[in-house]
């Protein structure tokens, strides 16, 4: 199924500024860094540090200013607004962490509204909805809304949303940020699931004792990124 | 994609009922004005057309101002009454006068006509019978009571066969006609009497016709046919005599009220204008209100043109609903004076009812575009990070 040495994320030289009050920030100086099929990678760093501003130019929500990102062996770069969202539509799962549900909506509808911006037909769509409901373990809570929802529950759902289009990667930031340790660790818990089950995963943190439980550790510092080694895999095991 | 847009429309109108209903209000009301206004002016020129026509269009009504010692007489009518465009025509001499029924006097408009004028006015019986031509070649003292005034004198009773006092003179009253229920005569009232026009012209003193109504067969040719004769009779003056074609007063009166139908109609559509701008108001505070809630709906996948449709559609529903309640308001006010009115029945024209959807419609998305564009330009981040 998942090839393990396939790059999905390819960085090379990225760098985005700001301009603060007439001097330059910045957030992200030429960075470079490759994350592959299936891998589970978490992005620490401290706070200011630039983890959210590199999970923006992954997820396609912001372009970066210089250097060349490839997603899914995709150039990233040249592509209008809408573009990008059909891009984060279909291969981005975004996961928050403040969940980032609509209050107005129910589980179920949170979860079906990335395939409605796909145009998926309601038979197929439910079926989907469903699935990733099913998924996460909220099928009984699918009429809920999400202030009849625990924050452990709500992240589900946010979780649900991010898998119900079969994203190519689940991108999260900090998303046991806003939840006590308990059900931080059933959330995590979750995340390996997903690991396990074939999903590639790049999680934000600044916690080291979260970044411990991740396959791999990218660290950022000012800007600066530095990758610890990718360990190419074949069939059965590793070289 | 659009039963998606209309869903998340009504979601978001129904999830702050309070707010969505002030916005609407604009439209409402200016729904509600445009439709009852353009109503109201179309059911009374109906109404009042409706009277002109029953009049008949094919009315003509003369004066004589001056007969440079030429008098007309019932001949000269009889003369007018052969040509082929005339088909009746009956002299109406008329003088106010003081009628008397025992205890009871009251001021009246006596008409002297003929037998012809039943036909022409479209008079109607209740009871009794009109003027005959024996009447006037007799010249008997027999008159004919508006509704009105048998009311007045008789109350409820019996009129026929009793004798009434018209100025000094003895008559005796031989047919009471219907209530007036036209437009004008509502308005007026008809407190009248009718008496052979031999009689009329001796009581008053004047032995010859100032003015006389035709009731032509082809309006035009009996116009310029009367138009010619008197000219000739009265020296080319063309100020001793005038001639009222009723087929022009109601074209002139269709104008008069065309005019004033877009006119009020102009009112209201301004009043519907502020409604639009109402709508753009709540719904730019609302695309504020809302950033971040846009922000999550881009980064799961929504496009500028998602977005658009979303809040478009929204705008639009505002004012459809506005429209609808507006609609529905109009119904009732219009049955209303409908109720209060009586003998005017208040409608409201599919032309009116499309008008005002059309117009809603267009408003809703002229004033939902700026606010839709503003949403749907919003930066994902900068959208995700707003705290409202
Ligand atoms: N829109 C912006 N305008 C100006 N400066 C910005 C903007 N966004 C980020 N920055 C700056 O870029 C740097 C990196 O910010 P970023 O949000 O990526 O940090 P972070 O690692 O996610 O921090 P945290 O853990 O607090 O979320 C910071 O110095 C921040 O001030
Ligand atoms: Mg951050």
């Amino acid at each position: 199924m998942t090839n393990k040495n396939k790059p999905i994320i390819q960085m090379k030289g990225i760098s985005k500024f700001y301009n603060v009050g007439g001097e330059e920030v910045r957030a992200l100086d030429n960075a470079s860094i490759t994350i592959y099929e299936g891998e589970f990678v978490a992005i620490i760093g401290p706070s200011g540090s630039g983890k959210s501003t590199l999970m923006n130019i992954i997820g396609c929500l912001d372009v970066a200013d210089k250097g060349e990102y490839l997603l899914d062996g995709q150039a990233i770069e040249k592509y209008t607004d809408s573009e990008l969202a059909k891009i984060r539509n279909k291969k981005i799962g975004f996961i928050f962490q403040s969940f980032n549900l609509l209050s107005r909506m129910s589980t179920f509808d949170n979860v079906a509204l990335p395939l409605i911006y796909q145009g998926m037909p309601m038979h197929e769509r439910k079926q989907r909805a469903m699935e990733a409901i099913e998924r996460v373990a909220l099928a009984d809570r699918a009429k809920h809304k999400p202030t009849e929802l625990s924050g452990g529950q709500q992240q589900r759902v946010a979780i649900a949303r991010a898998l119900a289009t079969h994203p190519t990667i689940l991108l999260a930031d900090e998303p046991t940020g806003n939840l006590d340790s308990r059900t931080g660790e059933d959330i995590m818990h979750l995340f390996h699931e997903l690991h396990e089950a074939g999903n590639t995963i790049v999680l934000i943190t600044h916690s080291e004792k979260i970044a411990q439980q991740a396959e791999r550790r990218i660290r950022i510092m000012d800007g600066h990124v530095e990758e610890e080694p990718y360990t190419f895999k074949t069939e059965g095991g590793i070289i | 994609m659009i039963i998606q847009s209309v869903k998340m429309a009504w979601e978001a109108i129904t999830s702050n009922k309070m707010r969505s209903f002030l916005t609407m209000l604009g439209i409402i009301i200016g729904v509600t004005a445009l439709v009852v206004l353009v109503s109201l002016v179309n059911g009374a020129t109906s109404s009042i057309t409706s009277e002109v026509e029953a009049l008949g269009n094919d009315m003509i009504s003369v004066n004589v101002f001056d007969d440079k010692g030429l008098p007309l007489r019932l001949e000269d009518l009889n003369t007018i009454a052969e040509y082929e465009s005339v088909a009746k025509i009956a002299p109406s001499g008329s003088s106010s006068a003081k009628v008397k029924y025992l205890n009871k006097d009251m001021e009246i408009s006596l008409y002297g006509t003929t037998p012809a004028y039943y036909n022409i006015q479209g008079l109607k019986l209740d009871y009794g019978r009109f003027l005959k031509s024996a009447d006037l070649d007799n010249r008997s003292y027999v008159a004919v009571l508006s509704h009105d005034t048998a009311k007045e004198l008789f109350s409820d009773t019996d009129a026929l066969g009793k004798n009434i006092t018209i100025d000094g003179r003895i008559f005796l009253v031989v047919g009471v006609l219907k209530e007036d229920e036209s437009f004008m005569g509502a308005f007026m009232g008809s407190k009248s009497i009718y008496v052979p026009y031999t009689v009329e012209s001796r009581m008053s003193g004047i032995p010859y016709i100032i003015s006389f109504n035709v009731a032509s067969t082809d309006n035009t040719a009996a116009e310029s046919e009367i138009n010619s004769m008197l000219l000739q009779r009265f020296k080319q003056d063309e100020e001793a005599f005038n001639v009222i074609n009723m087929s022009t007063i109601s074209s002139t009166m269709d104008t008069i009220t065309g005019t004033l139908t877009l006119l009020l109609g102009g009112i209201a559509a301004i009043s519907l204008l502020v409604g639009g701008i109402g709508i753009m108001n709540i719904m730019l505070v609302s695309v504020t209100e809302r950033t971040k809630e846009i922000g999550i709906r881009k980064a799961i996948g929504a496009g500028y043109g998602s977005i658009m449709a979303q809040f478009l559609v929204e705008a639009l529903m505002l004012s459809l609903l506005g429209c609808t309640i507006g609609l529905l308001l109009s119904w009732g006010l219009l049955e209303l004076a409908t109720a209060l009115a009586g003998k005017i029945k208040f409608t409201m024209t599919a032309d009116v009812v499309a008008l005002a959807v059309g117009f809603s419609s267009a408003i809703g998305l002229i004033f939902g575009l700026y606010p839709a564009n503003k949403a749907a330009k919003k930066h994902p981040i900068e959208a995700l990070r707003y705290e409202g």
